[in-house]
């Protein structure tokens, strides 16, 4: 963007946000929002204890699971959806109906069914990634030219080859795309996981600073996840831009 | 002229071929022979079914009843005794020019470096040198219809079945493809299939032409010809022969064109 003919460097508005930010902590104006510099030394200063460490690799770790989850099955079942008619037919409307549900309310079921632990953390991450993705692939699939299909049955392509080859590829655009709103959706998904099930991980965190009023500390671990949350969407629109230059031309 | 074509070798035959789509009949009682090495164009009106009739040859379709044979052998599916051209090139806009050309090979389980060396030779064929690696948005229509054709090409199909190729090029680039195929069809050996709306372009690359008319499909006419086949690529717009089967192709298909 370019004000008063400068160009602006990337992000500008969070530099500005930021900047308004620091100014409403100096002033004290509320406890909810202690000065930016205040919690980035706070974050300094918990950043490397074992609680904080620890805290991250149980949040990274369920993330992780969950979305790969998400991933390996959302793909392959939102490609078949757009592919097969009566797929699509018997799948769409749990697809649909998922994609709106409130799952949190859903959270104490799976306690119930997978128990308190990190299975019902990563079960629950991954149900909050997966329909976008299935969504999204089916899609892409959907929007497939079909003289591609006809041509890789011309050639003989076996099923493996055109799921593989066709289909996949074609769909990428809009897979990477879901991938990424499913990215989002799953850092929600493993903190509420994290909050419900067992106070385990960035969710204990969140609980106990905000419990005891710990603004900074607070502010200081909500940084970290936007952080990690902000490079893994700009990762994946990354990739998405990369295959941008054949999605109009499909 | 003549529609005698008793005494040559028949690489495709359609024999009472029926394809209805729903209520609608697209095919009727349909038979079509298609002598070994020459070119047949299916000529006619849109919605008369040849690129219906195309697919079905091709395996893509199925026909409802009838029977459709490449070298005697009755067609189930699509099989490595054809290849097909199509109209909007199905190109994969993924993959460089090379690995487009290849592609065909590749389904067939040819390895890499085979059947890279077979692309090598057809990308050139076609006048693609030095684009190998390009990708097809980079390239102009009628280069990408070429990349079409090599793919085709290349895995040496003996019958090459090709669904209004020219249609989405432009007209200079047309005339050019259409002298490349007298060649083509000189030189390689191949049966060709062409679906063509172009009455002049059907008159001008075939050796035999199918005039099928609309509603139910059927083939009303076959022409052959021959008196200007030998002639070269450039003379032929000129021939009177040549003239004169335009006009008369017109003259029993302008009645069907609304």
């Amino acid at each position: 963007m370019k004000i008063f003919g400068y160009q602006l460097p990337a992000m500008s508005s969070l530099i500005l946000w930021g900047i308004l930010w620091e100014l409403v902590g100096q002033f004290e104006l509320t406890f909810f929002l202690p000065p930016l510099s205040a919690i980035f030394s706070t974050l300094m200063e918990i950043g490397t204890t074992k609680v904080f460490l620890k805290a991250l690799a149980e949040t990274g770790y369920a993330f992780f699971v969950g979305t790969f989850f998400a991933i390996v099955i959302g793909i392959p079942v939102g490609i078949l959806m757009g592919k097969s008619r009566l797929i699509d037919e018997l799948l769409l409307p749990w697809v649909n109906m998922f994609l709106s549900a409130p799952l949190t309310a859903l959270v104490p079921v799976l306690m119930v069914l997978f128990g308190f632990g990190m299975k019902s953390i990563i079960i629950t991450t991954a149900l909050f990634a997966i329909w976008i993705i299935v969504l999204n692939s089916r899609a892409g699939v959907m929007q497939i030219n079909r003289s591609l299909i006809e041509m890789a049955n011309s050639f003989g392509a076996s099923p493996k080859d055109a799921f593989f080859k066709i289909y996949f590829w074609a769909a990428l655009p809009e897979i990477l795309g879901g991938v990424r709103i499913g990215f989002i959706r799953a850092v929600k998904g493993v903190i509420i996981g994290q909050l419900l099930i067992s106070i385990v991980g960035f969710g204990a965190l969140f609980e106990l600073y905000s419990a005891n009023f710990l603004m900074k500390h607070f502010w200081a671990v909500l940084i970290v996840l936007f952080s990690i949350s902000f490079t893994i969407a700009e990762f994946l629109a990354h990739l998405e831009r990369k295959v941008a230059y054949y999605a109009a031309r499909r | 002229m003549s529609n005698n074509t008793n005494d040559i070798d028949n690489a495709v035959t359609v024999s009472n071929v029926y394809k209805n789509y729903g209520d609608v009949e697209a095919l009727r009682d349909l038979s079509l022979d298609f002598p070994r090495g020459q070119l047949t164009s299916l000529l006619g009106p849109s919605g008369c079914g040849k690129t219906t009739l195309l697919k079905i040859i091709a395996g893509l379709l199925p026909a409802d009843s009838g029977e459709i044979t490449v070298n005697s052998q009755p067609v189930t599916g699509p099989g490595p005794d054809r290849a097909f051209v199509f109209q909007d090139f199905a190109l994969l806009p993924w993959a460089t020019v090379m690995r487009n050309v290849a592609f065909g090979l590749e389904l067939r389980g040819v390895n890499q470096s085979e059947r890279e060396a077979i692309a090598e030779k057809y990308i050139g064929d076609v006048g693609l040198k030095g684009f190998e690696n390009s990708y097809p948005h980079e390239l102009s229509g009628g280069m990408r219809q070429r990349v079409g054709l090599a793919r085709a090409l290349s895995v040496d199909a003996q019958v090459l079945l090709m669904d209004e190729p020219f249609s989405a090029v432009d007209e200079q680039t047309r005339r050019k493809f259409q002298e490349d195929l007298l060649n083509l069809v000189k030189n390689e050996n191949k049966t060709f299939i062409f679906v063509t709306h172009s009455i002049e372009e059907a008159v001008y690359v075939s050796d035999q032409v199918a005039i099928l008319l609309p509603r139910p499909s059927r083939v009303s006419e076959i022409i052959r010809p021959e008196g200007f086949r030998h002639k070269d690529a450039t003379s032929i717009r000129r021939d009177s022969e040549y003239l004169d089967i335009v006009d008369r192709i017109w003259a029993s298909l302008r009645t069907y064109v609304e």
